[in-house]
């Protein structure tokens, strides 16, 4: 008899004596159901390219616009290490995401695998990275704002190598500000996510069968990574 | 039963850490490519390592190479409208000083513009600097 259930299943999948308590009755089956969620979750990740890419753009243009004033103020991202600058927060930054974009998929692979343990350690330690990334944001938006390294209109600093108020270093922090900060709200809205994730896994709700929203936070999550790979380099590093 | 959780394992941890190794080695060369002065060299190799560390991150973490094809090709549209947004920005930027206005066609039938608004009028045309040059700041 179990023999035969097995049978029907991996051929059908209908699964018709086993109903999945998720599995909605719109869709033929639980593959079904997954494949069209993550078309849907692709779609608004395109979203998001085009919102983000949107930015770059300007970005791009505003430092044809003031090359000199947008190289001197992307100096102060930069901290002395041992003399030589060096963008210490962006770099650090940039190895915490790509660590938690490991643990992410590794979380996903252990809710695929069954293992309901494993799912929720590999999620908390995701959550624990996005922290210390907002940690590091924190500190180094703090340094900014003592500096009066203000977006706009609110740019004061004062220093000799900058002339205050000038359109170039203003225009240059207004970038900084709204795409680190909107990339920040959107680490900040993963680290709900995965929380939500945690609890859920904690509960026992993903299985083989059906883990789609860990594999749909997953992709939002190398989302928001695969946005800093590019915010790094254009902001931190050109010079 | 165990098809179907095949059909959906994929990669693996040995793949995702090896991926995540790439990765941390590509941040390392883009860091190191910065300190070395190319000129405008450096920004191309900049957006270069970024693009390959985000193939990798959508190739491997995000599952793209082993999910249906119709993921990928939504992606790639994504990327694909980014580039066409990119490409005429560039031009735009790269060809203004050539579009000045007096080079421009003067047009028969075009509604008339006060003399103080014409910039033609108000003052004789003198060419564009291109814009960096500009000291339109005090």
């Amino acid at each position: 008899m179990s023999t035969t259930t097995t049978d029907v299943q991996s051929h059908g999948g209908h699964g018709e004596h086993e109903h999945n308590p998720y599995h909605q009755h719109h869709f033929t089956t639980m593959e079904q159901q997954f494949d069209t969620s993550k078309l849907g979750m692709w779609l608004f990740i395109v979203t998001e390219i085009l919102l983000f890419g949107g930015l770059f753009v300007g970005f791009g243009l505003m430092q044809h616009r003031y090359p000199r004033e947008f190289i001197e103020a992307h100096e102060h991202l930069k901290q002395l290490i041992g003399g030589h600058p060096f963008p210490l927060y962006g770099a650090v930054n940039t190895i915490v995401l790509l660590v938690s974009s490991w643990t992410m998929v590794m979380g996903v692979n252990a809710a695929q695998t069954n293992q309901k343990d494993k799912t929720v350690r590999y999620l908390v330690i995701t959550i624990l990275l996005a922290c210390v990334f907002l940690v590091i944001k924190y500190v180094e938006y703090s340094h900014k704002f003592a500096d009066h390294l203000l977006p706009g209109m609110f740019y004061g600093h004062q220093a000799e190598d900058l002339i205050k108020g000038t359109h170039g270093y203003a225009t240059f922090f207004a970038f900084y500000f709204m795409m680190t900060g909107l990339h920040g709200i959107h680490v900040l809205v993963g680290i709900v996510l995965l929380s939500w994730l945690a609890m859920r896994a904690k509960r026992g709700d993903f299985t083989s069968e059906y883990y789609t929203p860990v594999d749909l936070v997953g992709l939002y999550w190398h989302v928001v990574d695969m946005i800093w790979i590019y915010l790094f380099p254009l902001y931190y590093l050109i010079s | 039963m165990s098809t179907h959780t095949e059909s959906h394992s994929h990669g693996g941890p040995k793949i995702y850490t090896a991926n995540l190794f790439a990765l941390l080695f590509l941040t390392i060369i883009t860091v190191a490519a910065a300190s070395f002065n190319f000129g405008a060299a450096n920004v191309v190799i900049a957006l270069a390592i970024a693009s390959v560390k985000a193939t990798l991150v959508a190739l491997f973490f995000m599952h793209l190479v082993w999910d249906k094809p119709i993921n990928s090709i939504i992606a790639i549209a994504g990327f694909l409208f980014l580039g066409i947004f990119l490409m005429f920005d560039f031009l735009d930027v790269t060809t203004r000083d050539h579009m000045q206005p007096r080079n421009m066609p003067v047009m028969e039938n075009a509604t008339p513009v006060p003399d103080t608004m014409n910039p033609l009028k108000a003052a004789p045309p003198k060419p564009l600097e291109p814009a960096p040059a500009t000291e339109e700041h005090k």
